[in-house]
């Protein structure tokens, strides 16, 4: 045996101490998701500079780029969850991936919406072909994906094997999507503020930035806890329903369906 | 061996042919992933006139001058090593200025002028604060392109 599943994930894959911890977790991250974006945003709109080229127009970086950033990290997470669904068969794993599609959905039209709103007046266009824009477009897309098969296949089952793999086959798309702007020459500017050289950002407008990205994930944890907490009650549902058809006295619900 | 490690190889196993395959397409692709072409690429390949293109580069200081209609501009397109003409008529981004990036699309034209029908200005990745630009420039650290 090469490879076994930590004891650690294991302890977390069990979904009643996941509804257990993620009830004392829900309030602090709410707290402080709504603490760092009001933070963020004053800082944003009120104390950071206007930049020395677009003005005014540079503010609207402080909600689009945690958007992007929060778009690739949750594709992350849904990717990991899903292998881990996958290989291992952790009930838990399986939920929080179908969770966090539609909030990786959302945080990507926001990247794209506030994106074009920036690009019209400074680029002098709403959309562009170029490798990054395209390759975030096929984000959102693999999003959208993953969410339509878990709704077009009946079968729990196979519906959970095939978004997984589609989850996984996505993971591609994320290295394009960071390194788009180095590899090919686009009409998107090179990243600021995740570079081997440091970053090229001033720190007025830094500190601000990375504020607003901490509210976003704060947000991203409320939004996912409350979506995996309602999963868990569906699972439960649809046992205690498998239970009542069957007429069978078994004790093991098919929603914890490890090995 | 168990059935967990066996879906696990299969899954890495997988993952590693995906990714070479996106490599080798990627690679493959790589002239149309390219979203403009410099003035060197544009005479060294000699792109067809009657084909849209885009042309990228720095707009070359002194050499934006505005026709009496008011609305064409014509400007010199450079990479440091080439210079292209382009002349276009039509509003311009914001950001477009002397020294600024920009990309333009249209026809190079037999004359050697490039014909844009859509100019667009390409931002750099540094943000700062006005007076920290205006500090940079005094102090002669400047390493912008900007005037």
């Amino acid at each position: 045996m090469i490879m076994r599943s930590p004891k650690t994930l294991h302890r977390f894959a069990n979904p009643a101490r996941f509804m257990r911890l993620s009830s004392r977790a829900l309030p602090w991250c709410l707290v402080m998701s709504f603490a760092f974006l009001l933070a963020g945003l004053y800082l944003g709109l009120f104390v950071a500079p206007p930049d020395y080229q677009q003005g005014e127009s540079a503010r609207i970086m402080f909600v689009h780029v945690p958007a992007a950033w929060l778009a690739l990290l949750i594709y992350g997470v849904m990717a990991v969850a899903s292998a881990t669904a996958l290989v291992w068969r952790h009930p838990l794993a399986d939920l929080i991936a179908k969770s966090c599609a539609p909030i990786g959905a959302a945080f990507t039209i926001v990247a794209l919406v506030t994106g074009s709103l920036w690009g019209k007046p400074m680029w002098g266009t709403w959309w562009v072909w170029d490798a990054r824009l395209t390759s975030v477009l096929i984000l959102l897309f693999l999003y959208l994906g993953y969410m339509a098969l878990w709704q077009a296949l009946e079968n729990r089952e196979t519906a959970s094997k095939a978004a997984a793999i589609l989850a996984i086959i996505g993971v591609i798309n994320l290295p394009i999507i960071k390194f788009s702007v180095d590899w090919w020459n686009t009409l998107h500017q090179p990243s600021s503020v995740v570079k081997l050289s440091g970053s090229t950002i001033h720190s007025s407008m830094l500190w601000p930035l990375l504020i607003m990205a901490a509210g976003f994930l704060m947000f991203f944890f409320v939004v996912l806890i409350l979506k995996v907490q309602r999963e868990i009650i569906a699972s439960k549902v649809r046992a205690n329903q498998y239970l009542s058809s069957t007429h069978s006295h078994e004790s093991s619900p098919p929603a914890d369906r490890d090995e | 061996m168990t059935r967990k490690n066996r879906r696990l190889i299969f899954l890495l196993a997988g993952f590693s042919a995906l990714t070479i395959a996106a490599v080798l397409v990627l690679s493959a692709f790589e002239e149309s992933l390219v979203f403009f072409y410099s003035p060197t690429d544009v005479i060294a390949q000699e792109l067809r006139s009657d084909v849209p293109i885009r042309l990228g580069g720095l707009v070359e200081d002194g050499s934006v001058s505005r026709a009496s209609d008011g609305l064409t501009t014509t400007f010199q397109v450079t990479d440091m090593r080439e210079v292209i003409s382009v002349t276009y008529t039509g509003l311009l981004p914001d950001l477009f200025r002397e020294g600024q990036g920009v990309v333009v699309e249209g026809h190079l034209g037999t004359d050697g002028v490039f014909v844009a029908n859509e100019v667009l200005a390409k931002h750099d990745e540094t943000y700062m604060p006005p007076e920290v630009a205006d500090a940079l420039k005094k102090s002669g650290q400047w390493k912008g392109t900007v005037p």
